[in-house]
């Protein structure tokens, strides 16, 4: 007997090139249709062909946004899918695969599907991953049709017949789902959430995409690096529909300097990458904090040092975005929790870049946007575009001293004034200059701007219960993980604390920390983020849970990280 | 020109750094009356640099100016013109910034082909460090680093422009200025990625290739030579024995970047979100 009542994890293993993340893609959408919490998250290897990758898909009665490292179900289309995911394979795992695959393996729930014969039915073999979906929506008790109005769709362009075999295939897998339901007495009684007319499903690239068309951003000029390329990707697409103007750069050097040029000359310009590209890009960032031009980058954190693990996913960037570029100046530095939350936090990263001409980061890492979640399109914020931009009269100088250290700014062609704009220390109009007077203001005027950018700084959202003796502390993308873990261990003593904005950091939050006990949770090996709050706020860190590994954490593994220290 | 009317491109009192004699005085003015007898307004004219002497002639110049870093002009112009393809691009800087540093956005801007006028103050060497060598230095000259000669061969620009397709290449002399003038003329008017590579004497680190030698290895292309030959020009641009001045290439057949890219006379700083596009995006998303 197998009862899933509140949630289930599916696991699909197979090679690249096998389809695995066509399946999920598939299984989502209808289940999406059906109404369900879903949400999605892949691991994979940086190869085009063969290895070993997985995606898993969770269905939840509320909505989730992390990795659980338990499978109840694997569907595994290969044998080495089988022992790539050997370690989260339990008593209680129900493995569907052929025969052959699990050979000489120990498994306790192995059942054994036909996925080829029944695609060759259909046939041919091609299908097999339409059998997969089929199996599992079987399982779940889920209806065809939602499926079947996707197959129409997706194969249509490929004629009548292709659909119809499709259909076929996808019925064999129903039925034997359904029967092997029956048959092992599995149950899966959990309740759609019934969001559907206002629930769209999107992936951490496109919240990061439809934020940065939400801002007006006109510019992007970037090089391919994963997981950076998305949003490069994600608005070449969109171009045409938004006016974007979107380079392929020759270069990282290059990227960041085209989009300074544009910003320079009225663009709202971002760049994509990630550590390595990034890495080539400081000088661009000291060219921002000198010149004041404003810029938006994206980087999507993979682990390091040099190459690491192109695919996999890490918070280690933290520093070489809160220390790059040589000199002292101003930068912003945010890291959404949420997909809805990038949405927004995209948008103001614009604004705040253009309104205190400087650099906002936005960092997020491969975890999070490849993650697949269900977004509901209410909680979608549009932030009015604001420039910032001024039209120049004749005496229009680029540095004007002010007392807020913010000059106004003016872009070529628009007004009477000319707009000169060095990477030379320099004067009021722009022209370099050696003269320490001048020297000392300036410095103190690229500066200036961070007490201000503190005071509005995103406080962090606090969870759990209001009074706690222990606050965990997490950014970025680890917000649902830590937010799952609390809620299963069900604590009083034990809050959670997400920040969205790394840097510069509010006054108010040496109050909010006020537990006896302050842990942080990183994705990096040295607590990047605990430095900096001792830096910046004062706060001691009791204890740091971290991990370097390439994977995400999992919910169990911050359960039991946090338990240790209960029995201690 | 100069002397009859004020040039609205003059900077008034302004103190410049470069060594008396040095061949980017007549440079800059050959630049300043070229933008003036072209009628160009400096509202809408940009001047973008890297580093290094010649990367400072902007610093000059009554005009819109981004002086960034050294190499990197290029990028930094070729976002300008894509953000507001009505101002007039120019992209200015040394051997060193523009072949060497910037060796590679040089390749690539080539390649894409937007319409900017790029010049080089080629003084075959690196004035603003102290005399070592720079990619276009002739082989054997003795600088503070490169005591024992310079070894390699030099970078030859209207060769490697030519072999991307450049659709304008030109090699002009700084020490005659009416001529140095009108070829840049030519090149800013030119639509399309014009490469102007001047010879400009450093009286101070390059004691070979002065005023006196540059008269002497260069010739200026006869009234007959055919320009829009790609054959012939590369026959010109591999010339040891004496350098030819003029415009070596000009053809008008490639699309500006900014045409393939699509993109319109509306600047950037207009731009507007389409809210209907953003609906159906979305909707995208169900
Ligand atoms: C990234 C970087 N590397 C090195 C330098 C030092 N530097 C400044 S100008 C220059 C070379 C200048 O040579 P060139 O571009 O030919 O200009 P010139 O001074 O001869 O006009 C160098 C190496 C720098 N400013 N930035
Ligand atoms: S060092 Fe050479 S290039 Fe520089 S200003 Fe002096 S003469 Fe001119
Ligand atoms: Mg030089």
């Amino acid at each position: 007997m197998h009862h899933y009542a509140d949630e289930i994890s599916i696991v699909f293993g197979g090679a690249a090139g096998q389809g695995v993340q066509t399946i999920a893609d598939a299984l989502v959408k209808v289940l999406k249709r059906n109404g369900y919490y879903v949400f999605a998250c892949t691991e994979f290897m940086s190869r085009i062909r063969g290895g070993s990758n997985s995606t898993e898909v969770r269905i939840t009665g509320k909505e989730r946004k992390a990795y659980v490292r338990g499978i109840d179900v694997l569907v595994a289309l290969n044998a080495e899918a089988v022992d790539h995911l050997e370690e989260r394979i339990g008593e209680a795992t129900l493995v569907f695969a052929e025969k052959d695959h699990v050979e000489g393996k120990e498994i306790k729930n192995f059942i054994d599907t036909p996925f080829a014969a029944f695609a060759k039915q259909a046939g041919s073999p091609v299908f097999s991953n339409t059998v997969a979906v089929g199996v599992v929506l079987g399982l779940l008790g889920i209806s065809l049709d939602a499926f079947l109005a996707y197959l129409s769709v997706q194969f249509a362009s490929k004629g009548e017949e292709v659909v119809a075999k499709n259909v076929k295939a996808a019925k064999l897998g129903h039925d034997f789902g359904t029967e092997t339901a029956a048959r092992n007495r599995i149950q899966v009684t959990i309740k759609p959430a019934d969001t559907s007319p206002d629930e769209l499903l999107i992936d951490g690239n496109t919240a990061l995409g439809i934020g940065t068309v939400a801002a007006g951003c006109s510019f992007i000029s970037s090089y391919p690096m994963s997981p950076g390329t998305g949003l490069l990707t994600f608005l070449a697409r969109r171009a045409d529909d938004f006016d974007i103007i979107v380079d392929q750069a020759e270069d990282e050097i290059s990227a960041i300097n085209a989009a300074l040029g544009a910003s320079y000359a009225g663009a709202r310009a971002i760049v994509s990458t990630s550590g390595g590209g990034f890495a080539l890009m400081e000088e661009g960032i000291s060219l921002a904090g000198v010149t004041e031009v404003p810029v938006v980058v994206h980087i999507g954190q993979r682990p390091g040092p040099a190459t690491g693990l192109p695919t996999r996913t890490e918070q280690g960037d933290l520093n070489l975005s809160l220390y790059a570029g040589h000199g002292d100046f101003s930068r912003v530095i945010l890291a959404p929790g949420s997909f809805v939350q990038a949405i927004e936090l995209v948008q103001r990263a614009f604004n705040l870049a253009d309104k205190y001409q400087t650099t906002v980061f936005v960092l997020t890492d491969q975890f999070f946007l490849d993650s697949v979640a269900s977004v509901m399109k209410s909680e979608i914020v549009r932030l009015p575009v604001e420039r910032h931009i001024i039209r120049t009269d004749r005496d229009y100088k680029r540095y004007r001293l002010t007392k807020n250290g913010l000059s106004p700014r003016g872009v070529p062609g628009y007004g009477d004034g000319i707009v000169k704009t060095d990477s030379h220390e320099h004067d009021e109009s722009g022209h370099l200059t050696e003269n320490f007077g001048v020297r000392r203001k300036m410095v103190h005027k690229r500066l200036q701007r961070l007490e201000q950018l503190s005071r509005e700084a995103l406080l962090p959202e606090r969870f759990g219960p209001a009074k706690a003796g222990s606050l965990v502390i997490c950014w970025g993308s680890n917000r649902g993980v830590l937010e799952e873990a609390l809620e299963r261990l069900k604590r009083k003593d034990l809050a959670g604390l997400h920040f969205s904005q790394l840097y510069p950091l509010s006054p108010e939050i040496s109050g909010m920390l006020d537990a006896k006990n302050v842990i942080v949770l990183e994705n990096n090996a040295t607590g990047q983020f605990a430095d900096l709050l001792n830096r910046d706020a004062g706060v001691r860190v009791s204890r740091k849970i971290l991990k370097a590994t390439g994977e995400p954490f999992s919910v169990e593994e911050v359960v039991e990280a946090l338990q240790e220290r209960q029995h201690e | 020109m100069n002397n009859m009317t004020a040039n609205p491109f003059d900077m008034q009192g302004k103190d410049i750094n470069w060594c008396p004699g040095c061949g980017n005085y007549k440079l800059l003015d050959a630049v300043k009356d070229a933008f003036y007898e072209l009628d160009l307004d400096r509202r809408n004219l940009v001047i973008v640099s890297g580093i290094g002497q010649a990367a400072k002639l902007p610093q000059y110049v009554n005009a819109n100016m981004f002086n960034g870093l050294h190499g990197r002009a290029l990028p930094v112009a070729m976002g300008v013109k894509l953000a507001n393809r009505n101002l007039v691009v120019i992209a200015e800087s040394g051997d060193g910034c523009m072949y060497g540093e910037g060796g590679n956005h040089f390749l690539h801007a080539v390649r894409r082909n937007y319409d900017i006028t790029v010049i080089v103050h080629d003084n075959m060497v690196y004035g603003l460090t102290k005399g070592q060598a720079s990619p276009t230095s002739r082989m054997g000259m003795e600088t503070s680093l490169q005591f024992n000669g310079v070894m390699l061969e030099p970078f030859n620009p209207v060769a490697v422009s030519l072999a991307l397709n450049a659709p304008f290449i030109a090699r002009a002399s700084a020490g005659d200025g009416e001529k140095t003038k009108a070829i840049i003329k030519e090149a800013i008017s030119f639509k399309g990625c014009s490469i102007v590579d001047i010879f400009q004497p450093c009286v101070i680190f390059n004691k070979i290739n002065t005023y006196q030698w540059f008269r002497e290895n260069t010739y200026y292309l006869p009234d007959d030579y055919d320009p829009t030959d790609r054959k012939l020009a590369f026959e010109k641009a591999i010339e040891t024995e004496k350098l030819p001045l003029g415009v070596i290439y000009r053809h008008e057949g490639r699309e500006l970047y900014e045409d393939l890219l699509c993109i319109t006379h509306i600047p950037s700083y207009e731009h507007e979100i389409s809210e209907k596009a953003f609906e159906k995006m979305l909707e995208e998303y169900r």
